[in-house]
Parts: structure tokens; C-alpha cells; sequence
């Protein structure tokens, strides 16, 4: 298409230290893309690189047709929204609006600067100074100053990260809104996965100046690629197992001496050694040697050793036979009673649920994150 | 004003080591044209006439400013001019430090009110730390010297309620020299300061009171030590100066207040340039020995 | 004790710190007052009664009008040299990588930390040694005035530059503006203040200045030295009304600059 922005085999190292390491990445013209990951993942960094507030050390990035790779700042259709907005100061917020245009040799650009204040809400304030406002005011001024400029790509680096959680909530659902009005592609870097999931029809989870997974956000939590995906995104249960036989799109496993299956949709890995992983909500918590079907797969032997409540649901931990603590989040619908620390339990869960990684990885990778 | 001050700072990405350093700071040539005129200023004018200063103080002292100097090698001028000068030196430093002292008194309750209690007055009273300073240093000595006149308020005072004898007087003296120079250098202990304090946190004091209770404790274990830079910064930039001016000595005291700058000025006058030279080396060394021992000990190296 | 111990305890340090303002402007008290002083003699520096002469006669005293013209003129290139020189320097120190930076700092912190006797004596010794006793006067003071400023200067608007956000000028850049626009647009507005307090204060050092001066100045008289030398002969009350119209111009000039930044910030970038 004609306005993708691509980046080709992009490097950028600051000395020894290689922020980002040789990335592939083509973002489709009006996505909302997401660049997911811990600080010092690279993240931002490559966001410079598009804003060229950064030159890459190799590779080139394109937008459209043109070559921008090595394009100063002012002369790309790219605006920012920047993680401590950067607002002007010295310049109400009607001015901050207007900087880019004016700066673009428009004259009249009163009644865009106007119509921009409208569609963050914020008209009342186009004579106060950015300190004047509250947080999560400031972060709307910063959003209508880059969009003003209609630009081919919008950056938005940790726009929300200042703001409560409420408002967080609030602005996500805003921000989403304004990308589907305006149709621009959105390039968004945050560290919050969650985050990424609400807003991105794309996320791509960034570790190490590498791309681990790209794909939608349904896609990349029910089937991760990684040990690190699989704990960044979410939490996953990761169990050692070996792999035994196949029998069509059914992979048949061994974990601990208990026969398992899973599908192969979800396999990364068919052969050896592997990581069993599954999600703790589709994790099923009975009683020990309570009936069930034949079709589940089943772990027996566990220990309840640990039970919070955090409100809709009750989050176990159930300490297995080998000595491996499992997670377990079941919904409080209210059914059942709640079990105590110290019940015997089973495990329970649906093959199709199952996904297999290759047991190489670390299985703890992506597990101890920031910000959370 | 509930500004943007009162909000969380964004979370900053912390893993790129230098990282701003690298986009902020250019390399290239412009930075030493930048530099360039004003370090050829420090330059030729500061580092060039010092070393004309000790070459001086070498010259033989025999000749005349209209007839030349002849360099000599000439070291018996720093001896001569010690052992002719140490009282004023001693006498310097010691008014120096009595004054550094008394600003230190002054200046921290000052500094700390407009730090912490101050509310909204605390521009107002910036201002009212400089404003003083612009009426002229000399004139305002000059209002000292009707100030502590004999037959003016403070000394009628003084001498009503017998802390002063019937014919007892303050100008004239080591106290008017002191007070002088505590007044004439006391903004420059205030402001630096009051840069250090402004710069805690104050729920950090509220911390300490939580933890130490007694006022007296929180101030030593919390406020000081986080004052420490201004602290340094403050006495040093009022003991050197200090140390050198004659200004208070000449209008406040008598001629047994002398200070070594006013011998360096009177040795220039009569034309004796390599005494002159060579005390005014001494004193400067005497200064760079006593500050570098001064910081090593108040353990702020990093301020020079 | 009680509420009103505790009262005490809150606003004591507040007490002591106005006592302490107090004690600073006390001299100043006595320069205005002095300022409408008609005193008995030649010598008299007591009050001995309120005139309004000394105002309106205040060039009366023979040279003292000449002497604060001349200072006044050093003040002005003097702030005008420093502030350029010394701006200069604060940028490259904050915004440019280059070999030497700590001698840099430290040659720009020593001549803060060397009293002003020793510095106005090794001038003197140059100007001496090169055999340019002759030229003593207004080009050398000018030197000397350039000279202790300079620090000054770079300190001031070097911690105003410290202070600002390198993300406002990548901001600026990603909104179109070149780098002759970010730096007229952002980065200078922004450092202004510090510049004109940098300016503000090497005006007040250069006007004040008597010790360097009165070693290089010559011939020439400036207003500290015809202050010094009416100490020794009798103070014409006309002094203490210069020394009002400096406090006053000072106030005047503090408080607008306060009110013209934001005003100014007002009207750039429309």
C-alpha cells in the first residue's frame, strides 16, 4: 500500500550497547500498531528512529515510497505525542497547537486550532499556559498539537504513563475513538500490555532490540511464540513435558507421568523436550477425584497452597505433586465455595487450550516485569 | 494552581545508559567556537596575568615602575613581606572567618523561612535579599559608618542599658569591621542556600519527624546534610571575598583593623609593585591551601 | 504552651528570618533618609534637617556626575560583553561535547573563588609588564569588568539551560521547525530569563565593583571611587540620593522583568 512505513534490518547501537538489533517491521497505512515491551527493550528508541529524533547506525525506514531514514525531523509527515508531552511552556495552549502549522507556513490556522480543541474537549483552555492544566488535560494538548498537522504517522511514546489509572482507562477508549475518526496510522510504544490490547489491532512485543511475536492481540495471547510473550502477556503456567506421539492434529505428551494432549494449531515445538503451557483462567480447580470428562486433560495431585481474592475472581495457587506451584484464576460466580489452603485438588483443562513451546528458553523469561 | 508539579513524573525509560546525553550534547566544531571567545577572554585576562602576578612578585624591588624591573628571582620578597605582614594576614582570615560565621548565622534561619515558610511571599522576599545589594557596597558601608556613630541610637542604646561603658564606642572597631563584612557579603550565603534547601522535598522533613521526632535530630540528620552544597558554596563565596576586601577595614575600623588587602593596595599606590605581587600571591595561596582543606573535610569535592 | 506554644514554634523561624531581612535593609533605611539630609557642615553625616536640595541639585557635588556616567558606561558594555561571552560559553558547556571540559569548569569557577584584590593586582601587574601602564583607563576597567562577570554569567544561564527539558526542542523539531526556528522559537525564549538575570547581575557587580577598579583605572574616576574618595574629604548628601535611584531602578526593573516575561512569553510563537 502506499503509505506502510517499513523498517528494514534497522540497527542503532550507543556504543557497545545495541538498542535495537536488526529490526523487520512493516506497519500497515491506518493500523493501530503497538510497540510492546520492558524499559530498555527498545522500544522508544526505534520510535525516534521514525520521528528522526535518532539515526539509525544501519538498515533503512520508508514511508510510502520515500526513503526517510536519514530525513531531519521537520521535514517527515511524522508527529509525536511525547511521553512528558513536552508542551511549550511559554505558550498557551492555542499557540501550542498552532506551533506545527505555523511552523508549515500556514497563515490562517485559527479555525483548525479551533475545530482541534473541539475534538479533545478542550476549548475553554486555548488562552491557559500547559501548567495551568492537569494531566491528563496537558496529554490531550500534546495529542491535538501532533494531530493538527495531519501527519502520515502519529508516534505516541507512553502517552498515558503519567496519568491514574481511572483516567488511563479513559483515555485509552478516547484515543482509540480519535485513530478510527481520523483513519491515521498510530504507532503506539507503551510497556503496559494491557494497554496494548485495548487499543491495537497490532501488537508487536519487543525484547532485547528484537521483534519476539507481531500479530493481533487475541492471536499473540492465546498462542504465544515465546517463554517471554507467553509470561509478558498476561501469565502462563509453564510446565516441562515431552512429547510422545502424534496422532493427526493431536500431539500426545507426557508431563510428570501423566498422559496429556494438546492441538498442534498452538504447537511451536512437536518433538522432544518442550514447554506445556496454559493460561491460568482456563485452568478448571475440582476436587480431588471429582468425575469428569475423558476429553480434558488432567493433572491430579495438587495441593491448594496459597488463595486471594481480588474481587471478580479468586486467584489459587496449587502446589503440584514435582513440587512446581501452578496458578489457577477462577471467576467468582458464586457456585461453589471457595477452597482453603491445604485441599487436595485436581487440575483440569481443554487440549485445544494447550500450547507447546520450545523447551531451549528460559521459562521465567518476561516473568519479573516493571510498571505493574 | 493545581499544576502539573502536583502529578507523578512519567515513568522514564532508564535503560539506555548516556542515552540523553547522546542526542543532547552535539559533537563537532561549533562547540569550540562557542567557547572560543570567552575562553581566549579567561584566558589572556585571567590565567596570563597570573602568572605575570608571581613573576612579579619575583622582580628585585630595588627598581621603580618609570625605570623597569629587573627580574631576579627575587624570593626574599615573600619572606620580607611575611614576616612584615602576617598580623594583617592572621588578622583576614580571622575577620574573614568571624564574618563567614555570623552569615551562617543569619543567612540559614533567612534561607530556611524563605524555603519552607514563606508561602506565597517567597518571590517578594527573594527580591527583598537582592535588592539591598544595589544600592551601592560603598554607600551602604557609608550608612554603617552613621549607623555605629558615636552619637547615633545604637551606641546611645548600647550605652543606656551598660552593655556599652558611658564612653564605650563601636566604630572604630573589630566588631564595625566584622559587622561590616557579615552585612556586605551576607546575600551571597543567602542565595546559595536557599538553592539547596528549596531543592528538598519537604515531605522528606515530615519523613524525619515521623522517624526522629525531636525537631533538633531532624535537622542534623536530615536538613543539614541535604543543605551541605549550599552550605559550602555559601561560606566560600563569603570568606574569599572576605579575606580580601579593605573597603570595611578602611571605613569602619582604625588603623589597627588593617587587613592584608589593605597593605596590598598601599604597597600598589607607593609604587613597591613586587611586594605587592608577593603578597598578593601568599594571600591566594594561603586561600586555595585553607579552601581545599576546607571541601576535603565538608567531603563536597565534587562542588569544585 | 499550648496552641499558642505551638503557634510560636510555626512562625519563629518566619519571625527571625523578616529580623534578619530587617537588619539587611537597614542601611538602605539611611541611604534614603540621608538622601534628603541638609547637613550642618561639609563633614557633618548626622540628620540635621529635611530638604529636598540634594534631589534637585544632584549633579551639584564637583566630578560626581561625570564618575557615575562613566560607571554607568562601563556597567553597559561591560553586561554587554559578559552576557555575550558568557552566553556563549553556557551553551557550549551544556549543549556541546568537547576535549577539556573540567579545566573548562574549573577555569570558569576561579576567578569566582579569587578575592578581588589578587585579581585586580595581576591585571595590574600585566598591564604593567607589557608596558601598558600609559593606558590605564576606561578600556582596561572595561576588561577587568568583562572579566568577573564572565563567570557569573555562565553559571546563571548555564543552570537555566541545565534546567530545560531537551524534549521541548525535539518537540519543536518534530512540529516542522528547522533548527534556526527551534532554537528562536523554544530554546531562546525559554533561556531568556536566565540570560537577563545573568545580565541583571553582572550590571550590579560592574557598577559596584571598587576594589579591581580603583587599581586599573588610571585616571579615570568611577562613582564607587569618587564615593571612596568623598569618605576621606566629606560626603556630599547627593550620594545617598544616587544610591535611591539605584534601589529604586533596580525594584522597578525586577518587578517588570517578572511581569514582562510573561507578557513577552504571551506574544511569541502567534
Amino acid at each position: 500500500m502506499s503509505g506502510d512505513l517499513t523498517l528494514t534490518s534497522v540497527t542503532k547501537s550507543f556504543g557497545r550497547f545495541t538498542a535495537v538489533d536488526d529490526l523487520y517491521l512493516t506497519i500497515p497505512e491506518g493500523s493501530f500498531f503497538a510497540l510492546l515491551g520492558p524499559s530498555g527493550c527498545g522500544k522508544t528508541t526505534t520510535l525516534r528512529m521514525v520521528a528522526g529524533l535518532e539515526e539509525p547506525t544501519a538498515g533503512t525506514i520508508t514511508l510510502g515510497e520515500q526513503d526517510i531514514t536519514r530525513l531531519k525531523p521537520y521535514k517527515r509527515p511524522v508527529n509525536t505525542v511525547f511521553q512528558s508531552y513536552a508542551l511549550f511552556p511559554h505558550l498557551t495552549i492555542a499557540q501550542n497547537v498552532a506551533f506545527g502549522r505555523r511552523r508549515q507556513g500556514h497563515k490562517n490556522v485559527d479555525s483548525e486550532v479551533e475545530k482541534m480543541l473541539e475534538l479533545v474537549e478542550l476549548q475553554a483552555m486555548a488562552k491557559r499556559r500547559p501548567a495551568q492544566l492537569s494531566g491528563g488535560q496537558q496529554q490531550r494538548v500534546a495529542l491535538a498539537r501532533a494531530l493538527i498537522n495531519q501527519p502520515q504517522v502519529l508516534l505516541l511514546d507512553e502517552p498515558l504513563g503519567a496519568l491514574d489509572l481511572k483516567l488511563r482507562r479513559q483515555m485509552q477508549i478516547e484515543l482509540k475513538r480519535i485513530q478510527t475518526e481520523v483513519g491515521l496510522t498510530f504507532v503506539h510504544v507503551t510497556h503496559d500490555q494491557e494497554e496494548a490490547m485495548t487499543m491495537a489491532d497490532t501488537v508487536a512485543v519487543m525484547n532485547g532490540g528484537r521483534i519476539e511475536q507481531l500479530g493481533a492481540p487475541e492471536e499473540l495471547y492465546e498462542a504465544p511464540a515465546t517463554t517471554f510473550v507467553a509470561n509478558f502477556l498476561g501469565q502462563s503456567n509453564l510446565v516441562a513435558g515431552k512429547v510422545v506421539g502424534r496422532d493427526g492434529s493431536v500431539i500426545h505428551l507426557d508431563v510428570e507421568g501423566t498422559a496429556i494432549t494438546a492441538g498442534s494449531a498452538r504447537a511451536r515445538s512437536d518433538e522432544g523436550d518442550v514447554w506445556v503451557g496454559v493460561r491460568p483462567e482456563k485452568v478448571y480447580i475440582s476436587e480431588k477425584d471429582e468425575e469428569r470428562g475423558d476429553e480434558l486433560n488432567c493433572l491430579v495431585g495438587g495441593v491448594v497452597s496459597d488463595v486471594s481474592f481480588v474481587g471478580v475472581s479468586t486467584q489459587y495457587l496449587v502446589r503440584m505433586p514435582w513440587g512446581q506451584e501452578l496458578t489457577v484464576f477462577e471467576q467468582n460466580t458464586g457456585n461453589r465455595e471457595r477452597f482453603r489452603p491445604g485441599d487436595p485438588v485436581d487440575l483440569l483443562w481443554r487440549p485445544e487450550h494447550t500450547f507447546l513451546l520450545d523447551a531451549s528458553q528460559d521459562a521465567a523469561a518476561g516473568v519479573d516485569r516493571e510498571g505493574e | 494552581m493545581s499544576g502539573a508539579r502536583d502529578l507523578p513524573a512519567a515513568p522514564v525509560d532508564k535503560a539506555l545508559p548516556g542515552h540523553s546525553d547522546e542526542d543532547t550534547r552535539r559533537r563537532g566544531p561549533a562547540g569550540y567556537l562557542l567557547m572560543l571567545p570567552g575562553g581566549l577572554w579567561l584566558a589572556l585576562f585571567f590565567v596570563v596575568p597570573t602568572v605575570t602576578l608571581v613573576s612579579t612578585s619575583l622582580y628585585d624591588p630595588s627598581g621603580s615602575l618609570a625605570l623597569g624591573y629587573q627580574m631576579t628571582g627575587h624570593w626574599q620578597n615573600y619572606t620580607q613581606s611575611l614576616s612584615d605582614y602576617s598580623p594583617q594576614i592572621v588578622r583576614s582570615f580571622l575577620y574573614a572567618l568571624m564574618a563567614t560565621a555570623a552569615c551562617v548565622l543569619l543567612g540559614f534561619p533567612l534561607a530556611y523561612a524563605i524555603a519552607f515558610k514563606a508561602g506565597r511571599w517567597k518571590y517578594v522576599m527573594l527580591v527583598a535579599v537582592i535588592a539591598p545589594f544595589f544600592t551601592s557596597f560603598l554607600v551602604r558601608t557609608l550608612a554603617w559608618q552613621y549607623l555605629l556613630g558615636d552619637n547615633e541610637f545604637l551606641v546611645s542604646m548600647l550605652r543606656k542599658v551598660h552593655i556599652l561603658g558611658s564612653d564605650g564606642y563601636l566604630l572604630d572597631t573589630p566588631f564595625a569591621v566584622v559587622t561590616g563584612l557579615t552585612y556586605g557579603f551576607l546575600p551571597f550565603m543567602v542565595l546559595p542556600l536557599y538553592a539547596s534547601l528549596e531543592k528538598i522535598d519537604p515531605r522528606l522533613l515530615e519523613a524525619g519527624a515521623d522517624l526522629y521526632a525531636s525537631p533538633l535530630s531532624v535537622f542534623r540528620h536530615v536538613t543539614l546534610p541535604l543543605a551541605m552544597p549550599g552550605l559550602v558554596a555559601g561560606t566560600l563565596l563569603t570568606f574569599i571575598p572576605a579575606s580580601g576586601d579593605y573597603i570595611n577595614a578602611e571605613l569602619l575600623g582604625n588603623p589597627r583593623t588593617r587587613m592584608v588587602g589593605n597593605e596590598i593596595q598601599d604597597l600598589f599606590g607607593a609604587g613597591d609593585y613586587p611586594t605587592a605581587a608577593a603578597l598578593s600571591v601568599t594571600l591566594m595561596v594561603a586561600i586555595v591551601v585553607l579552601v581545599l582543606v576546607y571541601v576535603r573535610r565538608a567531603g563536597t569535592e565534587e562542588l569544585l | 504552651m499550648g496552641r499558642a506554644g505551638r503557634w510560636l514554634g510555626e512562625h519563629l523561624l518566619l519571625f527571625l528570618g523578616l529580623l534578619v531581612l530587617l537588619y539587611m535593609f537597614v542601611p538602605v533605611f539611611v541611604v534614603i533618609l540621608m538622601s534628603f539630609n541638609d547637613p550642618a557642615s561639609r563633614n557633618s553625616y548626622t540628620f540635621d534637617g529635611f530638604t529636598l536640595h540634594n534631589w534637585a541639585n544632584i549633579c551639584e557635588p564637583y566630578q560626581m556626575c561625570s564618575s557615575l556616567a562613566l560607571s554607568l558606561r562601563i556597567g553597559f558594555f561591560a553586561t554587554l560583553g559578559a552576557t555575550l561571552l558568557g552566553t556563549l560559553m553556557a551553551f557550549a558547556m551544556a549543549r556541546h561535547r568537547f576535549r577539556g571540559r573540567g579545566a573548562v569548569s574549573l577555569f570558569i569557577f576561579l576567578p569566582m573563588a579569587t578575592p578581588e584584590i589578587v585579581m585586580g593586582s595581576s591585571l595590574l601587574a600585566l598591564f604593567v609588564s607589557s608596558g601598558a601602564a600609559g593606558i590605564l583607563g576606561f578600556w582596561t576597567i572595561f576588561i577587568a569588568h568583562v572579566l568577573f562577570c564572565l563567570s557569573f554569567v555562565v553559571v546563571t544561564v548555564k543552570a537555566r539551560l541545565a534546567g530545560l527539558d531537551p524534549r521541548l526542542e525535539q518537540a519543536a523539531m518534530d512540529l516542522y521547525a528547522n533548527e534556526w526556528q527551534t532554537f528562536w522559537r523554544v530554546t531562546f525564549p525559554l533561556v531568556f530569563p536566565g540570560i537577563l538575570a545573568a545580565a541583571l547581575l553582572s550590571f550590579s557587580l560592574s557598577f559596584d565593583d571598587f576594589i579591581i577598579t580603583n587599581l586599573n583605572a588610571g585616571q579615570e574616576v568611577t562613582f564607587p571611587m569618587f564615593v571612596w574618595g568623598a569618605a576621606q574629604r566629606g560626603i556630599p548628601p547627593q550620594i545617598n540620593v544616587i544610591g535611591t535611584i539605584m534601589f529604586v531602578v533596580a525594584l522597578v526593573i525586577v518587578a517588570s522583568g517578572e511581569l514582562g516575561s510573561r507578557r513577552r512569553a504571551g506574544k511569541l510563537g502567534t
